[in-house]
């Protein structure tokens, strides 16, 4: 039995929060050196919380296991990366590492805008922990994959966010580490490039490197690992070779079973838009509460609160099938301007309606997803935690022919009608 | 309490490498084995793995060389322009105007050899003390020796101190100085002393600025106020004798006088004055060198 390459033994993080919300300063410091002698001890304690971002974590990682880390937003997932990229200490345990890590935490880290192509090929390069010598022999072949050629001694300040991420990937995708840290860069560029990221990520699976790898899709990791683990609240929760299950063990326990979503008190801040409630009608206002079926129009309330109107304000959901593929985004601003619904500060209910026959047959799950246009997200996709489940069962056509579900993941029906050939 | 400690990194030759030769073996890469764990307290300087990192230290400086004069037009010549102005300058007001004495030698090439110094020095200390904060997103997503981070702008500012240099010669053979034996054989001594203070100072001031950020913007003012306790616009003679001591604290006060009375040849070198310096200068360095080391491992956390 070979030595693991990775060993995890009693790992623990832990972040002491403060919850003051000034900034650290000297002033901060000092007023609070004034107020020591005065205040209890049991003041400061309380201004002080911990977070143990990671609970005693034991695994064991043999080389060229590929492994996919899944979990909630906030669960570890990056807090283990990064110890084990050693960016922060744990608090306690011991990690083994038995061969050169690299980590990709991040697509492009230390680009610098006013460096050309070529020269932040050596930059990204020897940050990302690659030779000269090395960089230099695969200099041609970052290129051809960045599709960079004409763009070389350009400045990358210059280049398009498509051109600048494909760049960095390109980077990134030529380490040669015994053991790969990644996490969620795929989630970038446009499909065709996800396609060929992935392609090379398998390609460096194959050579018998070991890969971690945190991602939110389902597909990626389903195609790429060979084992997978989820980490709920730091905990891990499940490490298995059977990959397909442990995804579906975590999808099952993502969705919200309920038709509806109602708001719990949460630490939520923003101005722009905080979600409510968000729940489903039929067409006669009654709220949907187990299936839908699919032959009748149903329609999403999702209330919210708006504090301050900004204009670049958009609300919208996400929908996605069982296994987590998302199938579309829908916006309050997907239409014309002059047909976008009014919204006021206060309590605002906007409603959108979903067409009948337009789902298959099957489970689908919703996620409220909000952003700031081109500037932030307030709920992302795939990271939000509003999301509720959707049964659709039956009402799939009138047809003798069509009595069950259809393969693919939506099932229209479209209109056939003949035109003859009158005229022959 | 602080519950983050930093990592015990351990490398040693490992027994299983013949485990991995079956493994395509990238460059000179040696099998290590890492241990992360927890530690406290003060921490030694790896070197072994300072060695290993220093391709991204020529890259760190390459970066900062290449970048600093990037779509301007007249490009390195603000090297020779900066120096050249501030002495232009200089001599018109405290030389001309104000009427400051220079031991007897014309005040331009008088406030050049302290300016020659300075300017190194408050360029290193700067750029020191900013590193961390500059390049704040890579210590979030990378590890490396972050030590790389504040050396690398206290070094690269040693061309734009050559480049002065050249320009001081030219000045010498234009005003006739004939620079002493021992200042020539002084001088790199006292470009090392001024790096041990900058790069000091420069560590120290850098690991401070990731959790205040108040450094940042109190930091000209310091350069600033340095600048008048440094003998580099007056001659030290201009202060009462009580206070010298008080200047000689200062590493740059030993190392500005050492340069001018040395080069210039104005009078006997103290050789008191350059061993407090020396002496400051190195605890300087080492304070810098374990405060930053200290509090290396949280940088991730609170940058």
């Amino acid at each position: 039995m070979q030595q693991p390459i990775i060993e995890v033994k009693n790992l623990s993080k832990c972040y002491t929060i403060s919850h003051r919300l000034s900034y650290n300063t000297f002033r901060d410091t000092l007023t609070e050196l004034a107020k020591r002698p005065f205040r209890l001890l049991t003041e400061r304690q309380k201004e002080k919380e911990e977070f143990w971002a990671l609970k005693n974590i034991n695994l064991s990682i043999a080389a060229g296991e590929k492994i996919g880390i899944i979990g909630r937003n906030g669960a570890g997932k990056s807090t283990l990366l990064k110890i084990l990229s050693q960016i922060t200490p744990p608090t306690t345990g011991e990690i083994r590492l038995r061969g050169r890590v690299a980590s990709l935490l991040e697509v492009g880290t230390g680009f610098h805008p006013e460096l050309t192509g070529r020269e932040n090929i050596y930059l990204n390069g020897t940050i990302l922990g690659m030779k000269r010598r090395e960089i230099k022999k695969k200099f041609d072949e970052i290129v051809a994959f960045a599709e960079i050629e004409k763009f070389l001694d350009t400045p990358v300040k210059r280049y398009s966010s498509g051109m600048y991420v494909r760049l960095a990937f390109a980077v990134a995708a030529h380490l040669e580490p015994e053991i790969l840290l990644v996490d969620e860069v795929l989630a970038v560029g446009d499909a065709q490039f996800q396609k060929k990221c992935l392609g090379k990520m398998e390609e460096i699976g194959k050579n018998g490197k070991t890969i971690l790898f945190v991602s939110h899709n389902m597909g990626a990791i389903e195609s790429l690992c060979t084992s997978c683990l989820i980490l709920e609240h730091g905990n891990l929760l499940i490490k298995s070779n059977d990959v397909r299950k442990v995804v579906q063990q975590y999808l099952n326990s993502q969705i919200n079973s309920k038709t509806q979503w109602t708001k719990l008190p949460s630490i939520d801040t923003n101005p722009w838009f905080i979600p409510e409630r968000i729940e489903l009608r039929d067409i006669g206002g009654n709220q949907v509460i187990s299936t839908i079926r699919n032959d009748q129009p149903y329609y999403l309330y999702l209330t919210g609160t708006i504090a301050e109107l900004n204009p670049l304000l958009t609300i919208g959901y996400a929908f996605y099938t069982e296994n987590g593929t998302l199938l579309f985004w829908s916006f309050q601003t997907d239409s014309h301007e002059k047909n976008w619904p009014r919204l006021q500060v206060g309590t605002n209910t906007l409603v959108t309606k979903i067409p009948a026959h337009l789902l298959n047959e099957g489970e689908y799950h919703i996620e409220f997803i909000s952003a700031i246009y081109f500037r932030q997200w307030l709920y992302e996709p795939g990271r939000s935690s509003v999301s509720m489940k959707l049964t659709v069962q039956g009402g799939l056509s009138g047809s003798l022919y069509w009595t069950a579900k259809r393969p693919g993941v939506i099932a229209p029906i479209m209109k056939w009608e003949s035109v003859n050939h009158r005229l022959r | 309490m602080d519950k983050t400690r930093s990592p015990k990194v351990i490398l040693h030759g490992n027994n299983s490498f013949q485990l991995f030769s079956s493994l395509p073996v990238f460059h000179d890469v040696t099998m290590t084995e890492i241990i992360i764990s927890p530690r406290k307290g003060w921490v030694g300087i790896n070197g072994k793995e300072l060695w290993r990192y220093r391709e991204l230290f020529y890259i760190f400086s390459w970066r900062d060389i290449k970048v600093r004069y990037k779509q301007t037009v007249i490009g390195v010549l603000w090297a020779i322009l900066q120096p050249v102005l501030l002495m232009v300058i200089f001599s018109i007001f405290f030389g001309g105007l104000a009427g400051i004495p220079s031991d007897d030698v014309p005040y331009p090439i008088f406030v050049f050899s302290g300016l020659l110094f300075w300017n190194y020095f408050s360029i290193a200390l700067n750029g020191a003390s900013n590193s961390l904060i500059e390049n704040e997103n890579i210590i979030k997503k990378i590890y490396f020796p972050r030590l790389i981070l504040p050396l690398s702008p206290t070094i690269t500012p040693i061309i734009d101190f050559l480049i002065a240099f050249v320009i001081f010669a030219v000045m010498m053979a234009y005003y006739h100085t004939v620079p002493t034996l021992i200042g020539i054989i002084l001088f790199p001594i006292l470009l090392l002393l001024s790096f041990l203070t900058a790069a000091g100072l420069g560590m120290f001031l850098a690991a401070v600025n990731i959790r205040y950020r108040d450094i940042r913007y109190a930091l000209p003012f310091f350069i600033q106020t340095l600048l008048f306790v440094t003998p580099v616009i007056y001659p030290t003679t201009l202060v009462g004798q009580k206070y010298h001591w008080l200047l000689a604290l200062n590493p740059m006060t030993g190392i500005i006088e050492t340069a001018r009375t040395g080069l210039l040849g104005t009078k006997p070198i103290d050789f008191n004055l350059l061993a407090i310096s020396g002496v400051t200068a190195t605890a300087l360095f080492i304070f810098g060198i374990f405060y930053f080391q200290k509090t290396e491992r949280v940088f991730a956390d609170i940058a």
